[in-house]
């Protein structure tokens, strides 16, 4: 082809391409193969064996970031200085909970830097949050297993009759164990908020096959892409380990009309029960591309170039079709890193 | 030559706690200067531990919130909440800029007036008042907001033993989807209980019925559950005026608004997850202004906001009394301010910074006060630079509560400061001595000798 | 071969430890890394070199603006989280 591809630099996080992985490196392959880009990748990390940190043929130059849990002053000079070495065009955060700092900061990064994010309003951001899950499905027209919030212990003893046993326990941000009595969910309670605060959700357990879908919205009700998956291996933690993309077109349809209806802007991922009468639940909606993203973009869907085209301001076209029956079977591999590499990153922060 | 400065040796091991200190160097930045005046100075003249209070940004926070409520809303009415912060300096600050009095005991009634600010100017509330203590409200023609049925029969009774009217509100409590739900204080809206008691009080011609108060919880994350709570007294407003087509004078929202103070258990820092005071106004004004009342019958909205006015205008300044090691290896730093002094440090992981110059090296810590007391941490981990014995911090957002929720045990409290709006530090409070204790003390005759 | 230099009357450097001019520490032992500041990086090296605790006093106070009772104390605390980490050995 003779047209030229553009020149960008965008940086990614979530980096830990471990056994519970992180969507940073997926994302950073279906943009190293986009049409339109030649893309630099910035790969911004938050500890220093992130794998990603030293895949030097995906990821060009390395920086760590200050964690979420310091604010968003601190974020905000750490990439004012990474802009002023990298000129960046696109940041894609890929953590949940980094998310918040970043769509607070996206208004700052584009006037003052000219740096381009593809984010949900804060509003939106809020509205999928597990503890509210249940409202949101009422508004968006999706159904969603009964939840409810809880900031002690003696909550859980106290929702009675509200429930029946087994029960999920989520965290705020991440984790979800299965709970049979009160006891094991008081037990999850504590493991659980130790990690990620208040509050806890507990979710009523609805028994079924898992189907998810990756898409993406373009902010005004369009969804520009959806491809549903099934798990056909899942690892103890509960991540896929293998899938296959399904002709589940009521799924689509579903995840198409969350999308409009909730004028989602950006990537996510939206976890399903199907119950054994066919019925589809909303488990989770999270908030940035799913870690199988790559499997898009194997069945002819690649959306994270479309959400950099997007945060470009250029026209997207919504994709109509995707292969059906195509794979993805994850594999671990050991890099072998020098010393000295480790201790770039950590004393210099750069890689 | 030269000696390099020097700085104590550290080593800390990489990749084991969550911080990593690439763009952390804000949060350690020294605080030098409070309004202008040196921290080093303010110590070495008023001592260490010692509050500072800014006139200036108690002004500017003030200020703010007036414009967030009075650019959406024709009638706003603040009052200031004493509980949070009585001193008077404090409290004057606050009546010079228009604010009215919002007490809860007839401790911080009297004080209110004593400061000049008129019985009617001065919202009594609480669970806790006496007949002596509701004589004097109705005798000034104070607005008393009653918190339980036992109060409104106790003051029918007292208004007919001295034969006088009393403009009152109730306090109503309800579900507005934050939990756990105040439901202690006041009378519920979901169960009737509030509209019943309504009812009662029109049964009464003693008792004028002029606002409607709630108060919905304390540090409030969303701004939503305003617009609820808002809703739930306009209905109430509302149903008045039909039934007895009286209309309600105001509308009391209470505070809870959050200060940027980070929670502890909280992931993300207070700063970036709290409402805006434009939030808090948005949700409640849009809500009364859509309700349905007749533009010349709306209400006036009285707010009784304290934590969000004063938290920031509050610094605690004190210094390292000395640094060791625990067996387990971890550092412990110990300061002479404890939680006799931060109360707020019970909830909150305040930030805290370093007065002086500092290097580039952090370490952990448990952070202890003074007091020889298990209970006395200030923070149970925190990462803050090298500190050495008699260096000099400055803890941050300590406006509310700390300075009447301090107690006096072990140690003296110590003096408070308020740079005025020239930069000019004024003591306005002293630090106490064992003079002030003895003052209360009496010995009987036989325990007098000892020896 | 010995891998080990006697520091004091009771604890031994392990020799091999590599320390490189930003701070990082590497014990090749346990294979944990560091990182440490200036005057940490100093105190390492001299003890590799086979500095006595006088040797380190000295040396300490000739080179930084600090006084003998302050390199004591810090030097105490210093030694006990060197060898919590393994790096000063106790013979």
């Amino acid at each position: 082809m003779s047209t030229k591809k553009q020149k960008i630099t965008v940086a990614v996080t979530g980096l830990n391409n471990i056994d519970s992985p992180g969507p940073g490196i997926p994302v950073i392959r279906a943009l190293k193969e986009s049409t339109a880009f030649e893309v630099r990748i910035i790969g911004l990390s938050y500890e220093t064996l992130e794998p990603g940190l030293y895949m030097h043929d995906l990821v060009d130059k390395s920086y760590q970031i200050p964690m979420p849990s310091v604010g968003t002053q601190p974020l905000l000079e750490r990439l004012h200085y990474i802009h002023q070495q990298e000129k960046l065009d696109v940041i894609i955060p890929n953590f949940d909970a980094e998310l918040h700092n970043f769509i607070k900061v996206a208004d700052i990064l584009k006037n003052a830097y000219n740096i381009a994010t593809f984010l949900p309003t804060q509003k939106q951001f809020e509205s999928r949050h597990k503890s509210v899950l249940y409202e949101f499905g009422k508004e968006n027209g999706v159904k969603v297993p009964f939840a409810k919030m809880v900031f002690s212990p003696n909550d859980i003893y106290q929702l009675g009759s509200e429930f029946t046993y087994p029960v999920a326990v989520k965290g705020k941000y991440y984790d979800a164990q299965i709970a049979s009595t009160p006891e094991q969910a008081v037990n999850y309670f504590y493991k659980i908020s130790a990690k990620w605060g208040l509050p806890v959700i507990i979710q009523e357990f609805v028994s079924g096959n898992e189907v998810n879908v990756t898409a993406v919205g373009d902010g005004e009700g369009n969804c520009m892409g959806a491809v549903p998956m099934r798990k056909l291996y899942i690892t103890d933690k509960g991540k896929a380990w293998a899938g296959i993309s399904l002709a589940d077109e009521k799924l689509v349809e579903i995840a198409q009309t969350v999308i409009a209806n909730s004028k989602w802007k950006g990537g996510c991922e939206l976890e399903f029960i199907k119950s054994k009468d066919g019925e589809y639940y909303l488990l989770e909606m999270n908030p940035r591309f799913p870690a199988w993203v790559y499997l898009a973009v194997g069945c002819g869907q690649n959306h994270p170039e479309a959400l950099v085209k997007m945060a470009l301001g250029k026209k997207v076209k919504p994709f109509k079709d995707y292969e059906v029956g195509k794979m993805f079977i994850r594999y671990s591999y050991d890099q072998i890193v020098n010393l000295s590499e480790f201790e770039k990153i950590s004393t210099t922060g750069e890689l | 030559m030269a000696k390099i400065s020097y700085e104590r040796p550290v080593i800390t091991k990489l990749n084991t706690g969550t911080m990593n200190k690439f763009g952390t160097r804000t949060e350690f930045a020294p605080v030098t200067h409070i309004d202008g005046v040196s921290v080093k100075k303010l110590i070495a003249d008023y001592g260490s531990p010692c509050f500072v209070i800014s006139e200036r940004t108690i002004r500017n926070t003030y200020r703010n919130a007036v414009r967030a409520f009075k650019t959406r809303y024709p009638k706003v009415q603040f009052a200031w909440s004493y509980k949070t912060n009585y001193l008077n300096a404090v409290c004057n600050v606050f009546h010079q800029e228009g604010s009215w009095a919002e007490v809860v005991s007839i401790f911080e009634y009297e004080k209110a007036l004593r400061n000049g600010v008129a019985g009617e100017k001065i919202i009594f509330n609480g669970p806790d008042k006496s007949e002596e203590d509701l004589i004097k409200a109705v005798e000034n023609n104070s607005l008393i907001h009653i918190d339980h049925s036992d109060e409104l029969y106790m003051l029918v009774e007292v208004l007919g033993k001295i034969k006088k009217k009393a403009r009152v509100a109730i306090r109503v409590n309800m579900d507005t989807g934050v939990y756990p739900m105040w439901d202690r204080f006041g009378f519920n809206y979901e169960n009737g209980t509030a509209w019943a008691t309504i009812n009662k009080i029109f049964a009464h011609p003693e008792l004028e019925l002029v606002g409607l108060h709630c108060h919905i919880g304390t540090y409030m994350l969303t701004a939503h559950a305003y617009s609820v709570a808002t809703s739930k007294l306009c209905d109430l407003a509302i149903n008045v005026k039909y039934r007895y087509g009286k209309n309600i004078e105001y509308l009391d929202l209470g505070g809870g608004f959050a200060s940027a103070n980070t929670l502890k258990g909280s992931y993300l820092q207070g700063g970036d997850i709290i409402p805006t005071m434009d939030d808090y106004a948005e949700a409640i004004t849009s809500t009364i202004l859509n309700y349905g009342f007749k533009m010349d019958e709306l209400p006036t909205l009285f707010l009784e906001t304290g934590r969000a006015l004063i938290d920031d205008a509050g610094y605690l300044l004190g210094s390292v009394i000395a640094i060791k090691r625990l067996s387990d290896g971890r550092r412990a730093t110990i300061m002479d301010f404890g939680v006799n002094l931060l109360f707020t440090s019970f909830w909150y992981n305040h930030r805290i910074s370093p007065a002086q110059e500092i290097s580039s090296q952090t370490e952990d810590m448990v952070l202890y006060g003074p007091l020889c007391m298990n209970i006395d941490v200030v923070r149970e981990s925190i990462n803050l630079p090298l500190l050495n014995k008699g260096d000099q911090v400055v803890v941050h957002r300590v406006g509310a509560y700390n300075m009447t929720q301090w107690m006096q045990f072990i140690q003296m409290r110590p003096r408070i400061v308020m740079i005025g709006m020239d930069g000019t530090p004024h003591v306005i409070r002293e630090k106490e001595s064992l003079d002030t204790m003895l003052r209360y003390e009496r010995l009987p005759e036989h325990l007098e000798k000892i020896g | 071969m010995r891998t080990e230099v006697r520091t004091t009357a009771n604890m031994n450097i392990n020799k091999n430890i590599a320390i490189s001019e930003t701070g990082f520490v590497f014990n090749p032992l346990t294979g944990d890394s560091f990182n440490t500041n200036r005057v940490g990086q100093e105190i390492l090296r001299q003890l590799q070199k086979g500095a006595s605790i006088d040797d380190l006093y000295k040396h300490l106070t000739d080179t930084f603006s600090v006084d003998k009772a302050t390199a004591e104390k810090d030097l105490a605390d210093f030694f006990m989280v060197l060898k919590s980490y393994q790096i000063l050995i106790e013979v």
